[in-house]
């Protein structure tokens, strides 16, 4: 099992009286749905994996390297938040334009490369906007055009879409399955929607109580019965 | 509407003066009424002689006594009015509020005072207090204080907003006449500060912000008798000192002229006077019935009281505090 | 600029309250103006516009605009260095000390003041036994400046990190992730934050410092230095010139109205949600970047406020608490300052969140009105405010019986404007946040503030709540005016113990008023945010 890009070893924290450990190894070019109860620990391993938090112990590979010490900014990913990707006072164009450079100073060319990916979430005319005057799909879209110019190679999404209307949500599913390709992102997406992991993801983790119970291809994670926790989450009895 | 709230004032106000029958009210300043002033044991003192009850209302100093009055008017709740200073009578005489008192101008020992109005009660000269640990040489007259030049500072109270900064005032102007302007110039590089009041003045002096402050020639004796120690004496000058005499008077008005023409009498007597001394820090106006403690014969006894009458005073106070003004200030 | 909806139902009574309480302002602070006004004869000593008042004028607008500007610039600093660095020991004793300037009389402070940076203060013994040279000294400009910046900065830096304290903590978790440096940090999050609480807090020191009266008489080192306060004290207790007085206040509301109203042009709004948990956990905070920076910052801003108050402390361990705690009316004065506080800040807190959920609701015109409304009575000089209530009391009321409710409203109003600016920017997140969904469910009136503006606001209202406390514990001038030998406050009962040459009961007093200022902001900020903290 050496083809996992990334590689979560043991990777222990503490919040209040919960203790968690976590183990998960994911390939390249996989779209890993992480799935549970809230309060399970999921938004805790991508805060961990992004380096927010610091673990107690344990490891987090990237293409055999452990990054667990590194600053977030350094370590090869993006993450896209439910809520509050973008800078409130900064318009579109310069929230993206932060994904190259923090201090948003760009040369003509680095422009273009904002303009392009501006242009591929569909929000062109809206680029001189404040986030306050866009929707909540269009904030997300924005963002996505952020984590389009980073050119990071893995994608942490902390339940982006929970907001979002059902049309809207399959749509900005879809958006997030063109770039994965166009890219080649490796994916972590948390949800505590079954239907998020059925439509989106190739593989789905079932987390419960701080740990990883399985990780398995998603529809037949949704029809195995070894793991009663995860037929409980369902309500399948 | 207005009609029938004054009317509600009215029935009011007479239902507080039938509820207050036998009750003496006083309207005086703070610190004559807290608990180590003198108020507390002229009052029992005054009960016991009368038979009736003493109800001080405090009011934070001698300009907003007055001012208290100009607002009520007529319908002040006061009998006695204790602690206005000689400064400003006139203007309380012209509120036309006040009855004579009855009894003999002259009959006691405040310097260069006789009036039919106004009884003094108590009085104290102004003085440059110093700090004799790091002054050794006091000046020995206000022409050298002012001209003592800018080494050793001196504290000053604001004329605008304080009664010993209008003294101090009043003094350069009895000293210097015509020519105060000129030395208020000349001191001014001397002057650390001017504060609103004497009890900013005297927290930076006794902070050791400067070697000399304006205060009262009786300040030593507190020093002396609270807390034993010496090192602050007062500067006696050649030309005489600024008096401040503190008065009372009976308002005509009052339902109570009676008690308050007792209080009057009693004001001069030893249940009084003897209180002043220690608590208020004056010099009293009347008999004591044993004599001041020794402190107070260690303090200066200024060669000449220098006053101007009240009238004076009222007519060229604005004219003298613009030439402070002009003269003090860059 | 978000968009707001049309008005609907609902906002109605919303905003009909908010008229309440501005009629009830402009009638509790304005009638006695005008009373005074036009009940006595001016003697035409002074006119408006004769070169004192001018240069007066003059004075108190340039040191009044120094002072604010110093004191929001050093707070900016202060308040990032303390949002970014959450854990080092004594933050929190830090920030209930930086809310005590507000609660000491200004008298106690400038003492402070002299004990630390004074001829034969603190900083002047070290220099000497260092063999260096003497400090100048503090009197003039530079004294004022130091004092205002002493009572300002503190809550400057206070307001400034309730507002950074706003930002969401994904966009910290997001600037650590796009590796923001901390020039960064400060460009696209901390100062943009910031400058949305600045013209508030500009505008509130700069009014404090337009009406301050004893630091800058006392400090200014002659009459070059006075204030219109000073001119308006003067015209009513010196020459009983009530008339004067009013139209000088007229001219300082007047000016000031208009300063308000330019700063009003720099506010912008801009949503941000509020949260619920207190500390966000900064992913930057033990960031070694700028610590020497940050640590320099706090440590400086620490001690120029812990030592004059450090100060007032050791002045007042030497009074004879034996008998100081001996006397009742300690007590009493403890006692009422206390209940007075209490309520009075209890009045001006709804006051002004009446008026700052109307401004949310409202466009930038009636938003002005209602700001307008709440900041005004600062620069009502308390003499005028005092007197003219007096005259209406004593002219309908027995004064003897009414006073404590006298003092309780004009403490009230001078509180106000000290919690509209922590409120207002709260409740215009707030409205912007959950307008639609609030909206939608049809929740309305009280029951949609207890679900939904009281528990994410909670951390606004216990700062605006502590600041009106403390404001209230320190004031002097009305209590002045209404005390009776009943009634008596602590910095009541101060001054009369300095008025009879009790310095060191006084400074006993000042020390006990100190540690009631602490305990009641350790109480406040402990009830109303840690008791009800929201489970994980």
């Amino acid at each position: 099992m050496t083809n996992a890009v990334l590689q979560i070893v043991a990777l222990t924290f503490r919040y209040e009286d919960m203790q968690m450990c976590f183990d998960l190894d994911v390939e390249r070019g996989e779209f890993v749905a992480v799935m549970g109860p809230s309060g399970a620990g999921k938004s805790t391993l991508l805060s961990l994996i992004a380096g927010f938090e610091k673990p107690l112990a344990g490891r987090v590979v990237w293409e055999g390297t452990d990054i667990s010490t590194w600053r977030p900014a350094d370590r090869p990913l993006s993450i896209l938040f439910q809520d509050n990707n973008l800078f409130a006072h900064l318009d579109v164009f310069t929230n993206v334009a932060l994904g190259i450079s923090p201090s948003a100073k760009l040369n003509d060319e680095q422009r273009k490369v904002v303009a392009t990916a501006i242009g591929r979430v569909g929000l062109t005319s809206y680029a001189a906007r404040l986030p306050g005057e866009l929707s909540g799909g269009e904030r997300q879209r924005a963002a996505l055009a952020r984590i389009l110019v980073r050119r990071k190679p893995l994608l942490l999404l902390d339940e982006p879409f929970a907001a979002l209307g059902p049309a809207l949500k399959k749509e900005m599913i879809e958006l997030v399955k063109e770039l994965q390709v166009e890219l080649g992102l490796t994916i972590l997406l948390v949800t505590h929607d079954p239907l998020d992991a059925k439509v989106a993801a190739s593989h789905t983790a079932f987390i419960h109580r701080g740990r990883i119970l399985a990780k398995r291809k998603t529809e037949e994670l949704f029809k195995s019965r070894d793991i009663p926790a995860l037929r409980d989450y369902l309500g399948e009895t | 509407m207005t009609r029938f709230l004054s009317l509600t004032a009215l029935i009011l106000w007479l239902m507080c003066l039938s509820a207050a029958a036998g009750t003496l009210t006083i309207y005086t300043y703070e610190s004559f009424v807290t608990d180590w002033g003198p108020g507390p044991k002229i009052k029992s003192n005054f009960e016991k002689q009368c038979g009736c009850t003493v109800k001080f209302v405090a009011i934070q100093d001698g300009v907003a006594i007055l001012n208290r009055l100009k607002l009520e008017g007529a319908s002040t709740a006061a009998d006695v009015v204790l602690g206005l200073d000689t400064n400003l009578v006139a203007e309380a005489k012209a509120l036309k509020l006040f009855a004579p008192h009855g009894l003999d101008p002259a009959g006691h020992s405040a310097p260069g005072w006789t009036d039919d109005v106004f009884m003094p009660y108590d009085y104290g000269h102004f003085a440059f207090v110093y700090d004799s640990d790091s002054l050794k040489k006091p000046p020995e007259s206000l022409a050298e204080l002012v001209e003592g030049g800018a080494k050793e500072k001196i504290i000053i109270e604001d004329p605008r907003t304080s009664t010993p900064g209008l003294g101090l005032l009043l003094w350069m102007k009895v000293v210097f006449g015509d020519r105060a302007s000129e030395a208020w110039k000349t001191l001014r590089p001397r002057i650390l500060t001017v504060t609103p009041g004497w009890s900013e003045a005297y927290g930076l002096f006794t902070k050791g912000e400067a070697p000399m402050v304006l205060s009262y020639t009786t300040s030593p004796a507190y020093h002396m008798i609270e807390e034993k120690t010496d090192r602050y004496k007062a500067a006696k000058f050649s030309e005489g000192h600024y008096v401040q005499i503190e008065v009372a008077g009976m308002i005509q008005s009052s339902k109570n002229q009676k008690l308050a023409r007792k209080f009057m009498d009693f004001m001069l007597q030893p249940g009084f006077q003897d209180v002043i001394p220690t608590s208020n820090w004056m010099w009293p106006a009347g008999k004591t019935s044993k004599p001041l403690p020794k402190a107070f014969d260690l303090l200066i006894k200024p060669e000449k009281s220098l006053m101007l009458d009240p009238e004076t005073v009222a007519r060229n106070r604005k004219a003298w505090t613009d030439e402070w003004l002009n003269a003090t200030s860059q | 600029m978000a968009q707001r909806d049309e008005p609907v139902d609902g906002h109605r009574t919303a905003i009909v309250a908010a008229w309440v309480v501005t009629f009830a302002i402009a009638a509790i602070a304005v009638v006695p103006l005008l009373r005074l006004a036009t009940s006595f004869d001016s003697p035409g000593a002074m006119s408006l516009f004769e070169p004192y008042i001018l240069g007066i004028l003059r004075f108190t607008l340039m040191q009044a605009t120094l002072s604010a500007v110093l004191s929001a610039a050093l707070a900016i600093p202060v308040a990032r260095a303390l949002a970014k660095r959450q854990h080092f020991p004594g933050r929190e004793l830090l920030l209930k000390l930086f809310a005590v300037p507000l609660g000491l009389p200004q008298l106690i402070a400038v003492l402070g003041i002299i004990s630390v940076y004074g001829k034969e203060g603190l900083l002047n013994d070290l220099l000497a036994a260092a063999a260096l040279p003497l400090l100048p000294a503090v009197f003039g400009l530079k004294g004022i400046l130091l004092a205002h910046v002493f009572f300002n900065f503190p809550m400057a830096v206070r307001f400034l990190l309730a507002r950074l304290e706003t930002v969401p903590q994904e966009n910290w978790r997001l600037a650590a992730s796009l590796g923001f440096r901390p020039v960064d940090y400060f460009r696209h999050l901390e100062w943009p934050n910031m400058r949305l609480a600045l013209p508030g807090v500009f505008s509130l020191i700069f009014m404090l410092c337009v009406t301050s009266f004893t630091i800058v008489l006392t400090l200014g080192g002659g009459p070059q230095a006075t204030t219109l306060e000073v001119a308006i004290y003067q015209a009513l207790r010196f020459d009983f010139d009530p008339a004067l007085a009013a139209r000088l206040a007229g001219l300082q509301i007047a000016l000031c109205a208009l300063l308000l109203l330019l700063l009003q042009r720099f506010s912008v709004s801009v949503a941000t949600p509020p949260r619920l948990r207190i500390s966000v956990m900064r992913p930057d905070g033990d960031d070694s970047h700028g610590r020497l920076f940050d640590a320099l910052a706090i440590l400086l801003g620490g001690l120029f406020v812990a030592m004059p108050i450090g100060a007032v402390l050791s002045d007042g361990l030497g009074a004879d608490f034996g008998r100081l705690l001996g006397d009742q009316t300690l007590w009493r004065a403890a006692g009422w300052s206390t209940v007075i506080a209490l309520t009075a800040a209890l009045l001006a807190t709804t006051a002004a969140a009446t008026l700052a959920q109307a401004i949310a609701r409202s466009d930038a015109r009636r938003a002005s009105v209602f700001r307008l409304a709440g900041n005004l009575v600062l620069l009502i000089p308390p003499l005028i405010l005092a007197a003219g209530a007096f005259l209406i009391v004593h002219q309908n009321f027995d004064p003897q019986k009414s006073a404590l409710f006298a003092v309780i409203i004009i403490n009230a109003m001078m509180a106000l404007p000290f919690a509209l600016p922590v409120l207002e920017p709260a409740f215009r997140t707030s409205f912007e946040t959950h307008e639609r969904l609030a909206a939608s469910l049809g929740m309305r009136g009280f029951s949609r503030f207890r679900l939904i503006e009281w528990p994410t606001l909670k951390p606004s209202f216990a700062l605006a709540f502590l600041a009106t406390v403390l404001i209230s514990l320190g004031e002097f001038g009305v209590i002045a005016f209404f005390g009776s030998e009943r009634l008596i406050t602590l910095p009541l009962l101060l001054y009369q113990r300095i008025g009879s040459y009790r310095f060191n009961d006084a400074a006993g007093v000042a020390l006990i008023l100190l540690l009631l200022c602490l305990a009641l902001s350790l109480l406040i900020e402990r009830k109303m945010l840690f008791a009800t903290r929201p489970p994980a």
